[in-house]
């Protein structure tokens, strides 16, 4: 698909319905044009991986996940052997009395008892989206491993030669910024910080995704959800949560952000209890 | 070099010199990825540098800074903030006279005995006696709490070593026996800042002796720099065998004894070109910070998030009515895992064991 410019992008991605700013489409352009991974970084609940998806989704390719988390290995993101299988086979051909090892080794290490994790699954699938979700919960010598992978998109299994990708994926990492990230691998990719999106920006949004959304609800809540995030709490609400909220209170028939059914319905914005607490002690909630 | 590319550098410059990393690498980044973009567009130029030449939100405000400044014409306000920096060395340079290395108050103590000594204040012994300390702080047990590393070996429990299990059983033609195996741990690395400034002048010998039983232990995995008005690598120097040679060869590379703190910038620095990642970090001062606080309080935000925790060792905190109250100790409380004595030989021993099993 040839996207000439960031508006183009913006165009492509609103009938998504994922609203970008300038800054954010430009950083999806680039990343499209020059083959480079796109670092975003940002509270969770700005949208990161909600573009990934969207970016998928609009350039009809499959999105391949790979969740970060403390641990992570080689083996759990590239490939794996199929131990249960490769055993079978060796008890098969034992049983048939084959003894030639090095005809035993060709068929143990055969593709077909590979298990593609989701990096060689990238590589291997054309399109394909990489997200890679969360890397600042990876330990950091998983980073150093990640580069070396999203550098020139190649892969060497040992026993089976090198698999390289035709055209590289399109490789979103996102990080919440729990941790600061090697610089050798922001460096490789074009980095965006990502805002909580503006008043009016959340109000599109609001309208954009929830059909039955009227404007006065959309605004009374943008307004209220603005209000949140300057009250010190735990977790302020991302944009997520904002759309989470107003679906509940759609739910309810709610025209109006009236305090009774914001107080019932709170529960979809905050997911801590001494943050409730707090708004609610606060009497953030009444509009004015 | 044609004409885009030249300003284009020189941004990358201007922005460098206001603390941003737009280094070459990234500098070429943003090139290639103008050739994408209208050139004549000032909203697509200020995004190409900006997903191009930063590197986290703390670089967004310089950036917008350097921007406006640079791409408004006005480049000669820019590269005065280049210049501030040797500038602030050499007023660093005329304050605080310092106090020499020893406070003139011998301690009236005749007993030599080590069990009297190992909880005396390094500051008030006399000199004969700081020997005596100096030279057991050289035999501290190096213990380092280790961590798990990638590799694996092959051991009798643990996890099923597939690899080798399949391995045996082609060589063997039959499975015979199943392989474990589990992660190696390698030492965690201990990185250590050293205030030199005057007001730790009584103790700065002691913290150096104790670097040096830290870096003769696990040489490959232990950092330290010495911390004044500027920020100075002495690991090398410290590997000497001898602690005297050592500490001799650390006082010809130190260029500001008894000048005063500016740590905040000193970290900062640090942070810009190295990484603590994963590290125990230890910094040793009193926390009279010359800098400005706040800038302290954010560099040791980003320090904590990095290393594998922050241990800010303070020779006053051996003192029972000791309150963390200068600005610097102040702004870096909340980012610190713990805060410990440093007067004392048993206070570096506990120190010490702490290491061992951080």
């Amino acid at each position: 698909m040839d996207i000439e410019s960031p508006e183009k992008l913006i165009e492509l991605l609103d009938r998504h319905a994922y609203l970008a700013d300038e800054g954010l489409a430009t950083a999806a352009f680039l990343a499209l044009r020059m083959g480079r991974p796109l670092f975003l970084e940002g509270e969770a609940g700005v949208g990161k991986t909600e573009l990934a998806k969207t970016l998928a989704a609009l350039l009809k390719a499959p999105l391949i996940r790979l969740q970060c988390y403390e641990g992570l290995d080689a083996a759990q993101a590239l490939y794996d052997w199929d131990f249960a299988r490769q055993l079978l086979h060796l008890k098969a051909a034992e049983a048939a009395g084959i003894t030639d090892v090095s005809r035993l080794e060709g068929e143990i290490y055969d593709r077909r008892f590979l298990i593609a994790r989701p990096l060689l699954k990238a590589i291997e699938t054309q399109p394909s989206v990489l997200l890679v979700d969360e890397i600042d919960r990876a330990d950091d010598e998983f980073e150093a491993f990640l580069l070396e992978v999203l550098s020139d998109f190649t892969i060497s299994i040992p026993e089976l030669g090198t698999v390289r990708a035709r055209t590289p994926p399109v490789v979103v990492v996102t990080s919440n910024r729990t941790r600061e990230v090697h610089d050798a691998l922001k460096r490789r990719c074009l980095y965006h910080w990502l805002e909580h999106p503006d008043f009016d920006r959340e109000v599109a949004i609001l309208l954009r995704r929830l059909p039955g959304c009227t404007e006065t609800l959309a605004m009374q809540v943008a307004r209220a959800a603005e209000r949140l995030r300057q009250a010190d709490l735990v977790k302020p609400p991302g944009v997520a949560e904002t759309l989470d909220w107003t679906e509940a209170l759609l739910t309810l028939g709610a025209k109006e952000l009236d305090p009774g059914r914001a107080a019932a319905t709170l529960g979809a914005a905050l997911k801590y209890r001494e943050d409730v607490a707090a708004v609610i002690g606060n009497g953030l909630l009444s509009h004015g | 070099m044609d004409e885009l590319a030249a300003t284009m550098t020189g941004f990358a410059r201007t922005l460098r010199a206001a603390g941003v990393a737009a280094d070459h690498e990234r500098t070429q980044n943003l090139l290639r990825a103008l050739d994408h973009l209208d050139v004549c567009d000032p909203g697509e130029v200020y995004w190409a540098g900006r997903l191009t030449l930063c590197a986290g939100p703390d670089d967004l405000p310089r950036y917008d800074r350097c921007f406006a400044a640079y791409f408004g014409g006005r480049k000669a306000a820019l590269q005065r903030t280049a210049t501030t920096s040797v500038t602030r060395h050499l007023a660093e340079r005329q304050g605080d006279g310092g106090t020499g290395d020893d406070d003139g108050t011998p301690a009236a103590a005749t007993a030599s005995r080590i069990e009297v000594l190992r909880h005396r204040d390094v500051a008030r012994l006399t000199e004969a006696e700081r020997a005596e300390v100096h030279r057991m702080m050289a035999l501290l047990k190096g213990g380092r709490a280790r961590r798990r590393s990638r590799r694996f070996e092959s051991a009798h429990r643990g996890d099923l070593d597939q690899r080798r299990t399949i391995r045996d059983a082609l060589r063997k033609g039959e499975v015979a026996r199943l392989r474990h195996r589990r992660h190696t741990t390698r030492p965690r690395t201990v990185v250590m800042f050293v205030d030199v400034s005057g007001s730790m002048a009584p103790y700065a010998e002691t913290l150096l002796r104790f670097a040096h039983a830290l870096v003769r232990s696990e040489p490959r995995a232990t950092r330290v720099y010495s911390a004044g008005t500027r920020l100075t690598p002495i690991t090398a120097e410290l590997r000497h065998r001898d602690p005297g040679t050592a500490l001799n060869e650390v006082s010809k590379v130190i260029p500001d004894w008894s000048g005063g703190t500016r740590l905040g910038e000193e970290l900062k620095e640090y942070l810009a070109r190295f990484s603590a990642r994963g590290a125990i970090v230890l910094i040793a001062s009193d926390g009279w910070e010359r800098g400005d606080p706040e800038l302290l309080g954010t560099q040791l935000a980003r320090l904590a998030r990095q290393a594998y925790r922050v241990i800010w060792v303070n020779p006053h905190k051996g003192y029972a009515d000791y309150q963390p109250l200068t600005g610097g100790m102040r702004a870096a409380l909340p980012y610190l895992d713990d805060l410990v004595a440093g007067h004392s030989l048993a206070a570096f021993e506990q120190l010490s064991e702490r290491l061992a099993h951080a």
